[in-house]
């Protein structure tokens, strides 16, 4: 099954995917994956209620991945691409998946040799994806 | 089979319109009929009810209506739908017949045209044997009838026609040939339309009867069957809540029909029929969201009834055909009215049928690339006896077969390579293009651009596949700097790897080479020994030899390739290309900067080129030139290969042109500054580097403003907010990110070496012709030549202070209005090193306060930068701020002879004029003399003489004098009277 997990912000910061051959279609959907967010962050009034709400929900559905999105209030983007054909991810699991890759981030962020917009290398941030990776799909 | 081969029939996608046979009508001579039938055919908008009418002769040979069957019970159906079934009930077989018959009510042969209309009734119900159509007869009349009932002729004669054609007086009509022929043909049709609708509910009754005949073992696909025709006739009767309802009956039971590998095609091509009717139905519902939803199901319950493995390009076409007419019917609606969004847009099925073909390009690819001696088989298993099928979705060499295996697996063998030689003549390149295409109108509509971006690549490879390479590299090109701007590198890798593919295999040297700078850069993410084979290529490209092919590209385009670069190297001229490398990220970086933000005339401008590349292997460079705002100075900034020829190489140059990837160079370089460029800027309009050799073929990147390419300006944001501490390099090695840019310098003057003092004792005193000495004493070692001084007060001041300023080199008169504020050049002559002059000046403040008083000294003097000799102009300035104060006080006042204060003073009666004079100034004050000068009303009875002259005033120290004086008579009374003039001379 494939899926992949991409820390964005606007170009890409991380990226995981599983299997590693065709990545290059994962970077396109994500790539225009964003093309949604940036639709849904311009809805000015509607942001304004949802200010708090960072999960973005399901971007966009294709015929074989599904694209969840999840944005930062530094605007940075996280995103996941699940397989269409797995049905054990609801959405509320795909909630608490960004809640623990935002709070991961937040540990790279706060780490003060890193300077923020340079590629993610953390092992760290890394072994959290990892995790996440073996116990969702 | 034509590649149309998966379209859907047009009976099935038009609107059914209840069909209507005309009769008796001769359109072609006849003038009176030809007007009633353009106003039945003529502007039919959406008011007019949905009928399509057809003019037949009176004796039309109508479709024959086989023999009703009795019983079903030794009945096997040998498909699901024949072809020609909603053909024939659209434009076969119609609802209504009408007859047009020219009869008025009072006709003089009113018997014999009763009984020649009953005959041409007859016809027609022959004609019509078996068929439920009704039949109707219209009397074109020249006279407009009478209302009903009062005419008794009239409704006794109609009666008789009807008996006489045996037909009901709700099927008798009226046509009055008179003005109003438009709004009788309305009500004519609306009358039709009520016949046509009787009839199709009959036929759907009709239809359903027979559901109790049949049973479920043998039957099965007449269930389909007449759900279907039930939904296609509520279609015609307009019915379409009711038809929707029977196209979903039949499409659940057309997936509880038996599948297996003979009929799967049968049955995906049905259920895609029944699927796009109801589609179609709930977009004319407004209920698109129901639309999709059964769409989806369509394609979760198709997706995988691949049917034979042989032919599963099969199954792939049709995905793509249920996508894109799905994607057609979400666009129609749109265009009628319906709102789209971004995430649910006619663009994604277009793109998902896109991606189907590209699947079906792929598998024809693998199961139709037989054998060449592997040819279409005789006889053609897909030549059928008709020439068509008779039922949608079955095999021609075995029509009607229903059973779970082929009859003769010869023959079946035989087709399916006859269907596979016809799909390897598919252009399945234009197929996807055009589907693709489309897709990129509908996102670009709906805010996608990536999306847009995304499927343009897909274009642009398809192209490539498809060896249109021309167009190809327009698309690509076109989205490339999307990717680059947005920096998704693993992405803009892709594209520029097909790009330089294109490129190779068009020859195109110029793009070949921009792209494999950026391949080769830190851009592309590229393995190494990629980057190593692209960068050899390039070397090779720039010693105009033949680079290497691709690779995996098409063998014929290489061969043909490698003939076009051989010609491209023979051709003399076009060798020389300049890439402009902010659109690109190339693998040279370069930053050029001045030293200083500013350089003194007197001094060397100072420029530092700095180039790194990153490629793999170390690279030569010929040429590095830097153009300058003042293009003068270009030629001082300039580093060439002294050897033009190959073979005498200069070690020194050679080393010091070549670029070590991961190292950072500096190229510095100096020009002495022309003197009229002082006080102006020069800025770094570019810098140019020239690969290749002048005698080979060349390219010159320009940075335009001397640094940058696409990719920098982030990198710079990124180094600066770094918080890394720079890890010290070793000597002569340079940390790229630390060189800051300094792309513009100001020419500044020459450092004057003089000195200019100002001796005088403030502060001045108002009127005085006040001192200023200016020593002017040279410092130079050189003769300073043509000194000129400018003096007086300094300009941009309080305006009234012009006016109050009087400047003078001749201190022996007191200055008027006529002299000016400033002193402008002033010329001094010339000073040797060490000599000094002396000026004095007098400036002559008629205000108080304070004003700047400017000394500004010019003077040029020859200088030797760099060997070279040029005259410098310097001056310095000297400012002051001088007070004014006032030097005493005057004060008058009157008293009698006894010093007593006067009031007034009286006619004749002497009286003293006592000045007191009151020093404020802070130097002494010498007065030199004073005198009174009387009006005409006052006379001095003595001399009146100076009695303080000479008299030295000390600060706040007073002087006083008086005069006797008297007033003579005057003519009236009392009056007041002028007393005089009082001057005091003084001075310091």
């Amino acid at each position: 099954m494939q899926t992949a997990i991409m820390i964005v912000a606007n170009y890409p910061l991380y990226i995981r995917s599983v299997p590693t051959q065709g990545e290059l279609k994962f970077h396109y959907t994500v790539h225009t994956s964003l093309d949604v967010v940036e639709e849904k962050i311009s809805g000015v009034g509607k942001a304004l209620a949802d200010q708090r709400e960072l999960y973005l929900g399901l971007l966009y559905p294709t015929e074989d991945y599904k694209v969840y999105g999840y944005m930062t209030n530094s605007k940075v983007k996280f995103v996941i691409v699940v397989d269409s054909s797995n049905t054990s991810l609801r959405d509320n699991e795909i909630r608490s998946m960004f809640r623990k890759l935002h709070n991961s981030f937040t540990d790279v962020m706060c780490n003060p040799f890193y300077n923020p917009g340079d590629p993610i290398q953390s092992k760290a941030f890394d072994s959290i994806v990892s995790t996440m990776m073996v116990q969702a799909f | 089979m034509s590649p149309a081969q998966w379209d859907l029939p047009p009976e099935l996608c038009c609107r059914p319109m209840a069909f209507v046979a005309l009769t008796g009508l001769d359109v072609v001579y006849n003038a009176i009929h030809r007007a009633i039938w353009d106003a039945f055919c003529t502007n039919r908008r959406a008011d007019r009810v949905p009928i399509s009418f057809k003019v037949l002769p009176g004796d039309h040979e109508y479709p024959k209506c086989r023999t009703k069957r009795t019983s079903y019970e030794w009945y096997i159906p040998k498909g699901i739908l024949k072809t020609g079934w909603m053909n024939k009930h659209l434009n076969l077989v119609p609802a209504l017949v009408v007859l047009f018959y020219e009869l008025d009510w009072d006709d003089p042969q009113w018997k014999e045209k009763q009984s020649e209309c009953a005959t041409k009734v007859e016809i027609v119900r022959t004609s019509l044997q078996g068929r439920n159509t009704k039949v109707a007869v219209v009397l074109i009349q020249k006279k407009t009838p009478l209302p009903p009932g009062e005419d008794l002729v009239a409704s006794e004669r109609a009666s008789a026609l009807c008996g006489a054609c045996d037909l009901s007086g709700k099927s008798l009509f009226v046509l009055p040939h008179t003005d109003h022929l438009v709004g009788y043909i309305i009500r004519l049709e609306n009358a039709f339309y009520e016949h046509a609708q009787t009839y199709y509910y009959n036929e759907i009754r009709r239809v359903k009867s027979h559901k109790e005949f049949l049973n479920k073992t043998t039957h099965q696909l007449l269930f389909v069957r007449h759900q279907f025709k039930m939904g296609f006739f509520s279609e015609l009767k307009q019915d379409t809540q009711n038809a929707l309802k029977y196209y979903r009956t039949a499409y659940s039971l057309v997936h509880e029909l038996r599948a297996h590998e003979t009929n799967m095609l049968e049955i995906k091509t049905m259920a895609g029929f029944i699927n796009y009717k109801i589609c179609r139905l709930c977009f004319q519902h407004n209920t698109p969201l129901d639309a999709i939803a059964q769409f989806r199901k369509h394609i979760d319950l198709c997706k995988k009834k691949i049917g034979s493995a042989e032919l599963a390009f099969e199954h792939t076409a049709w995905m793509s055909k249920q996508f894109q007419s799905f994607g057609d019917l979400f666009d129609e609606a749109i265009k009628l009215g319906l709102t789209a969004i971004q995430t649910q847009n006619p663009g994604f099925y277009y793109q998902q049928a896109a991606y189907y073909a590209q699947e079906r390009k792929q598998q024809a690819g693998q199961l139709c690339s037989h054998e060449p001696g592997v040819g279409y088989p005789a006889p053609d298993p897909l030549e059928t006896p008709t020439g068509a099928l008779d039922f949608y979705g079955q095999r021609p060499w075995r029509q009607g077969h229903q059973s779970i295996d082929p009859p003769d697996s010869e023959k079946e063998k035989q087709g399916i390579l006859a269907l596979q030689v016809k799909e390897r003549d598919v252009l399945h390149s234009e197929l996807i293009i055009a589907l693709l295409s489309n897709a990129v109108a509908q996102f670009k509509k709906y805010k996608c651009p990536r999306m847009k971006s995304h499927l343009m690549v897909q274009m642009g490879e398809e192209y490539y596949h498809a060896k249109d390479y021309t167009k190809a590299l327009k698309l690509l090109d076109y989205v490339m700097c999307d990717y680059r701007t947005e920096r998704w590198w693993s992405l803009l890798t892709s594209i520029l790897s097909t790009a330089l593919k294109c490129s190779y295999l068009m020859g195109q040297v110029k793009d070949y080479i921009t792209y494999s700078m950026e391949l080769v850069g830190r851009a592309s993410i590229l393995p190494e020994e990629q980057k190593s084979r692209i960068e050899k290529n390039l070397i090779k490209v720039l010693m105009n030899e033949v680079p290497e092919p691709e690779p995996d590209c098409d063998p014929a385009s290489v061969k043909m390739a490698q003939s076009l670069w051989s010609d491209r190297i023979s051709l003399a001229g076009n060798n020389e290309f300049t890439i402009e490398v902010q659109d690109y990220v190339p693998f040279v970086q370069c930053k050029a900067k001045f030293l200083y933000p500013s350089f003194h005339i007197d001094e060397p401008v100072q420029l530092h080129v700095y180039v790194r590349a990153d490629c793999p292997h170390p690279v030569r460079f010929s040429k590095l030139c830097v153009s300058l705002s003042n293009q003068e100075y270009n030629q001082y900034c300039l580093l060439e290969d002294a050897s033009k020829e190959q073979d005498i190489l200069e070690p020194s140059t050679q080393e010091n042109m070549c670029l070590v990837p991961g190292k950072t160079r500096k190229y510095c370089f100096k020009f002495v500054a022309k003197t009229e460029d002082v006080g102006k800027k020069i800025e770094i309009t570019s810098v140019g580097l020239m690969l290749g050799r002048e005698t080979a073929r060349y390219v010159y990147l320009n940075w335009r403003g001397g640094w940058g390419d696409a990719a920098s300006s982030h990198e710079t944001l990124q180094a600066s907010r770094s918080f890394k501490r720079r890890t010290r390099l070793p000597e002569q090695q340079l940390d790229w990110d630390t060189v800051t840019i300094q792309s513009s310098t100001m020419i500044i003057s020459r450092v004057p070496k003089i000195s200019v003092q100002l001796t005088h004792e403030p502060p001045a005193l108002t009127n005085e012709m006040y001192c200023m000495i200016v020593t002017i004493q040279s410092e130079e070692d050189t003769v300073a030549k043509d000194i000129k001084l400018t003096a007086g007060l300094k300009p941009g001041q309080d305006a009234n202070l012009t006016q109050s300023t009087q400047i003078t080199l001749n201190g022996s008169e007191v200055c008027d209005d006529s002299h000016p504020a400033l002193l402008p050049d002033i010329p001094l002559g010339d000073l040797q090193p060490g000599q000094k002059i002396v000026k004095p000046l007098y400036i002559h403040c008629v205000s108080t306060g304070s004003r700047i008083l400017l000394f500004h000294v010019a003077y040029s003097v020859s200088a030797t930068v760099e060997g070279k000799d040029i005259t410098c102009k310097c001056h310095k300035d000297e400012t002051v701020t001088l007070e004014t104060v006032v030097p005493f006080e005057v004060a008058m006042k009157f008293v009698s002879s006894k010093f007593e204060h006067l009031e007034r003073v009286f006619v004749d009666i002497p009286f003293l004029l006592m000045m007191d004079i009151l020093s404020a100034s802070p130097w002494p004050i010498e007065l030199v003399n004073s005198e009174v000068q009387l009006a005409s009303s006052m006379t001095a009875i003595d001399q009146p003489q100076s009695q303080v002259e000479g008299v030295t005033l000390q600060t706040s120290e007073c002087a006083s004098e008086c005069f006797l004086l008297k007033c003579p008579p005057v003519q009236n009374g009392t009056s007041t009277v002028a007393s005089g003039h009082y001057f005091i001379s003084w001075k310091r």
